[in-house]
């Protein structure tokens, strides 16, 4: 086979792949657009395996095959809760291939240089046999940014898979000297490039490898795990500049094209937890909250305690209730018995919806996932602006384990930290119950006067038990 | 300590400040309660009554005056109660400060602590013991029992086989306490109510009553009635036109009004003038619940009723309350009890006159042979909410005006990237080789369709979309797949390592993926 037949092919996987992000605009259109995805890519090995250069294509099927079946177990065997240990730990391994792949390149391209002919090295080999100077230069460039940041993606991955599995404290934690040790670091791999760039050696690109995979280390290490969706979705978006930038050293329009999708996407998605938080990308990576601007507003009253014959008879009376799941809902892995719940409410004819935070939960779109794996239907979980401005109609509001995306402080208290951050209105609701471990602030460490108001009631205790206690009362 | 009670020395004053209920609740607290014979026969509690709840009977005034160390009443004590108070003896009463200087002066004298009861701050905390809320809530209602005794028609409209019955027409002037109770009443026995008052933002309370509020066709700043503790305050005179003209107007619609404004210290304004009195029917009622201020009606004659040359029967009474005499004393006696409990943290019988507790110095006139009056503005304020700012409705030219605003910053936004990135580029294109360039169009491009594509991923779908972004991202595997090749071990076996790996992720990725989306259901 030549050339022609794997561009051909190369274009055809690329349409696949757009079409397969494209379509998950929609939950139906989903379902379909996951098999362009496996479409697109089985295509692309396809294409790659029996196209010029590849040998050894038994050895490399055989591989394939064998981290498929780890791939497919691990696929199956997840629990939604753990999603997001799952996605970082992927990630660290898309950032690991992509430094080996750096480093080969530079092997190869380390060889030709030395043998100064068309020696059997595979078609890479003669490719980079054929470069002018120049173009040796950028790429020499390219590959050393490819391992650059496949290494910070790499050690920020398994990072933030430590943190999120519970394996890492999710504290902010630096080293002394802080953001001075990132920036020592990147000056130091700035360094090596030159350094590389003038000498060719292999002595710069590992000492820059090891400069980026402690960059990746000690950056996750200072941010906390609230801060996660933010920097899943930002590790994403560099596994996919990691993917571009090797693909740029191939010389390979596929993985330049797939590389700058995912970059975007991720780099969209960092964007949208960003707004939800009303915070910028800088102050997130660069970790903890900010000092604040002035005393915090006094919280008055006091947190009134309520138990689940309460709450059931407020739901009971209800005529319609909104549901505000967060973290500590995954947590107390509580999402079946809040469906249950629903189910039940709903059967008595009542308008039952949830209402889904931006950055609730430490993955974008975590909420929805644990709901729709608890078979709520995904036509009443709302996002916050579809539902915002339906919080003065409704009865009751039942927050369970959620605490800064309900914190009416964002709205009230200029001098608060969280100031500006869109937040759910619930306490615009004419009942409030928060179900919550005990008293005290959450991750932020910002009280919250919500569980201070009027018609807030506290209803303590872990949220699982809470919500089966009250299945029962429900009639 | 002894809790006392006097008979109401006031001509027609049927109310008593003690309940047989209060005086069981009193004892909790720790008192002794004794009240003077005879004290409650108009309310319709008997002296039996009181004894059975364990209160003492005392035979004559001077006795229980002499020997009780706190005294409650109801009416504003005259002279010869004035001069039975003793030092440190407490009085709980109403006392009219603001128009009682000698009774104060009197108090100040003797030494005695006065509690006057129209003084209890109008604060969330203190509405127990707000002894004027509770008043005036059932001179309203009392109001259109009255009304209804002097009409002589239905109140609610029917429909009967001798013929139809229009319902009663009735308007509600000052939608205080007393105007939403009487709003209440007039609705509930079925007339068609309208309501008035010179703060807007009660129209929500009157509307949840069921009264259809009166607007006036009047631009004006209005003053907020939160600044004044709940209370109305003077209108401006173009104000009052406007409202004149209105009721003007509604006269000779309305069989039944009821007036109610009040404005604190002063004399009550004048809204119903002579002229709309001429203009109603016959057999209409006005009741003046201002009468002791002077009323709303200058044709009311204070206490009495009368009727006009036109047959309107206009009521001037002042002792609503007075008449409903064991509802009042009901409520009254448990606002003192309120009040006592508020005086009594420990429970213990003691009084503890707390003069830092806001609503205890509020309502204190004398305390220790000192004049307290008036108190200090009260820490808490606000009742209403601040009325809300209204948005104002843009014009047609505004919004357009905006529309073209937005899409010019839009498209200068826009330009400007698109310049910055053709320079960049260019730039690029200066220095790089051709074949790069190829690349980094594509790259270019690529990035641009992933920002179209991804701003349409529904919210609800990140984390799938996350999972299968990992997926393809594994195409890194077709670089290592192009490297195995090589004949150098080293690159064999990293190529490999990465091979392994990508393969984790493909499937990985794509199963997973799948998996939450088969979640996803449609209810």
């Amino acid at each position: 086979m030549d050339f022609g037949f794997t561009t051909a092919a190369y274009v055809v996987a690329a349409v696949l792949f757009i079409l397969s992000l494209g379509g998950l605009s929609g939950q139906e259109s989903a379902k379909r657009a996951v098999w362009y995805g496996i479409a697109g890519m089985a295509l692309a090995v396809f294409a790659t395996l029996i196209g010029p250069g590849a040998g050894l294509w038994l050895l490399s099927l055989i591989l394939i095959a064998a981290g498929g079946i780890i791939g497919w177990y691990v696929a199956n065997k997840v629990e939604m809760t753990e999603m997001p240990q799952l996605v970082a730990a992927m990630h660290s391994l898309v950032g690991l291939a992509a430094v080996f792949v750096g480093f080969n390149a530079h092997f190869v391209m380390h060889h030709v240089a030395g043998l100064h002919g068309g020696e059997e090295l595979g078609t890479f080999a003669a490719l980079v046999a054929h470069k002018s100077p120049v173009e040796l230069n950028i790429l020499k460039v390219e590959l050393f940014l490819g391992i650059f940041i496949g290494a910070v993606t790499f050690t920020g991955s398994v990072i933030a898979y430590g943190k999120l599995a519970g394996k890492v404290s999710s504290a902010a934690k630096k080293l002394p000297g802080g953001h001075m040790l990132n920036a020592g670091a990147a000056a130091l791999s700035l360094i090596c490039l030159i350094w590389y760039f003038n000498t060719g050696g292999l002595f710069p690109v590992i000492l820059m490898t090891l400069a980026a995979l402690f960059i990746g280390y000690h950056l996750i290490m200072g941010i906390g795990g609230a801060d996660m969706p933010v920097v899943v979705s930002m590790l994403n978006s560099y596994s996919g500049w990691a993917a571009a930038a090797i693909g740029f050293s191939l010389s390979n329009d596929l993985l330049i094209v797939v590389g700058a999708l995912v970059g975007s996407s991720g780099a969209i998605l960092s964007y949208i937890m960003c707004k939800a938080m009303n915070r910028s990308f800088i102050s997130v990576i660069l970790g903890g909250f900010g000092g604040t601007a002035g005393p915090a507003m006094e919280v008055e009253g006091e947190q009134v305690a309520i138990d689940a014959d309460g709450v059931a008879n407020a739901l009971n009376e209800a005529d319609s209730v909104i549901i505000v799941p967060g973290y500590g809902m995954a947590v107390a892995q509580a999402q079946g018995a809040v469906s249950e719940l629903t189910n039940k409410l709903r059967a008595k004819g009542k308008n039952v919806r949830f209402a889904i935070h931006p950055v609730a939960g430490r993955l974008p779109g975590h909420m929805n996932v644990l709901l729709a794996e608890a078979k709520v239907p995904y036509d009443i979980v709302m996002e916050m602006d579809e539902i915002n401005d339906d919080f003065p109609d409704t009865d009751v509001v039942i927050v369970i384990g959620s605490n800064d995306i309900v914190n009416p402080a964002a709205q009230e208290d200029p001098n608060s930290p969280i100031a500006g951050m869109p937040v759910l209105e619930v306490w615009k609701a004419k009942q409030v119950f928060v179900s919550k471990r005990g008293q005290g602030t959450g991750y932020s460490g910002i009280e919250n006067p919500l569980f201070y108001k009027e018609n807030t009631r506290m209803f303590y205790g872990d949220a699982k038990a809470s919500m089966n206690a009250l299945l029962p009362k429900i009639d | 300590m002894k809790f006392g009670v006097p008979k109401e020395v006031f001509e027609g004053e049927a109310r008593v400040a003690l309940t047989p209920e209060s005086a069981k609740q009193l004892q909790k607290l720790g008192y002794d309660c004794a009240i003077e014979t005879g004290a409650g026969a108009l309310a319709g509690f008997s002296d039996k009554d009181y004894e059975e709840a364990g209160v003492e009977i005392v035979k004559t005034a001077p006795a229980l005056w002499k020997e009780c160390d706190i005294v409650a009443k109801v009416r504003q004590p005259n002279e010869t109660e004035m001069k039975r108070l003793k030092k440190g003896q407490t009085l709980i009463s109403f006392f009219n400060p603001g128009g009682n200087e000698a009774g104060m002066e009197a108090a100040k004298a003797k030494g005695a602590n006065v509690i006057a009861m129209e003084m209890v701050p109008r604060i969330s905390r203190a509405q127990k013991m707000d002894a004027l809320s509770s008043m005036a809530n059932i001179a309203g209602y009392r109001a259109v029992i009255e009304a209804g005794n002097n009409f002589g028609r239905f109140f609610t409209g029917q429909i009967t086989a001798a013929g139809k019955v229009p319902p009663a027409k009735v308007l509600v002037v000052g939608a205080g306490v007393a105007g939403l109770a009487a709003i209440g009443t007039s609705t509930s026995l079925g007339a068609v109510t309208y309501a008035f008052d010179v703060r807007p933002e009660v129209a929500e309370q009157v509307e949840s009553m069921g009264a259809e509020f009166v607007y006036l066709d009047f631009e004006e700043e209005q003053q907020d009635g939160a600044a004044t503790g709940g209370y109305a305050s003077v209108s401006s005179p173009e104000f009052r036109e406007a409202q004149l003209a209105k009721f003007r107007e509604l006269a000779p619609e309305m069989d039944i009004v009821i007036t109610t404004a009040l404005i604190p210290n002063r004399e009550a304004p004048e809204l119903w003038t002579k002229d709309m009195v001429e203009a109603m029917k016959p057999g209409s009622v006005i009741v003046d619940l201002a009468a002791e201020k002077g009323g709303n009606c200058k044709l009311t004659v204070k206490d009495e009723k009368i009727v006009t040359d036109n047959g309107v029967t206009i009521i001037g009474y002042t002792d609503f309350p007075s008449r409903m005499a064991t509802q009042a004393s009901t409520l009254y006696a448990t606002n003192i009890r309120h009040m006592m409990t508020d005086l009594t943290p420990e429970k213990d019988g003691q009084i503890n006159h707390n003069m830092e507790d806001d609503v205890i110095r509020g309502a204190t006139v004398t305390y220790e042979g000192e004049i307290t009056f008036p108190p200090p503005p009260p820490k808490v304020a606000a009742i209403a909410a601040k009325p809300k700012e209204k948005v104002k409705e843009k014009t047609p030219e505004e919004k357009r005006a905006e529309e073209v605003a937005a899409f010019k910053a839009q498209t200068k936004q826009q330009v400007t990237l698109i310049a910055v990135g053709a320079v960049l580029l260019l730039g690029v294109g200066l220095v790089a080789p051709a074949s790069f360039m190829q690349h980094f169009i594509v790259f270019v491009l690529s990035v641009f369709i992933g920002f179209q594509v991804i701003w349409n991923v529904s919210h609800a779908l990140h984390t799938p979309l996350m999972a299968v972004t990992n997926a393809i991202s594994s195409i890194i595997i077709l670089g290592a797949l192009l490297q195995i090749g090589s004949g150098n071990w080293l690159v064999i076996l990293l190529a490999a390592l990465s091979v392994f790996m990508a393969g984790i992720n493909i499937f990985g990725g794509f199963l997973v993926t799948r998996r939450m989306l088969a979640m996803f259901q449609k209810s």
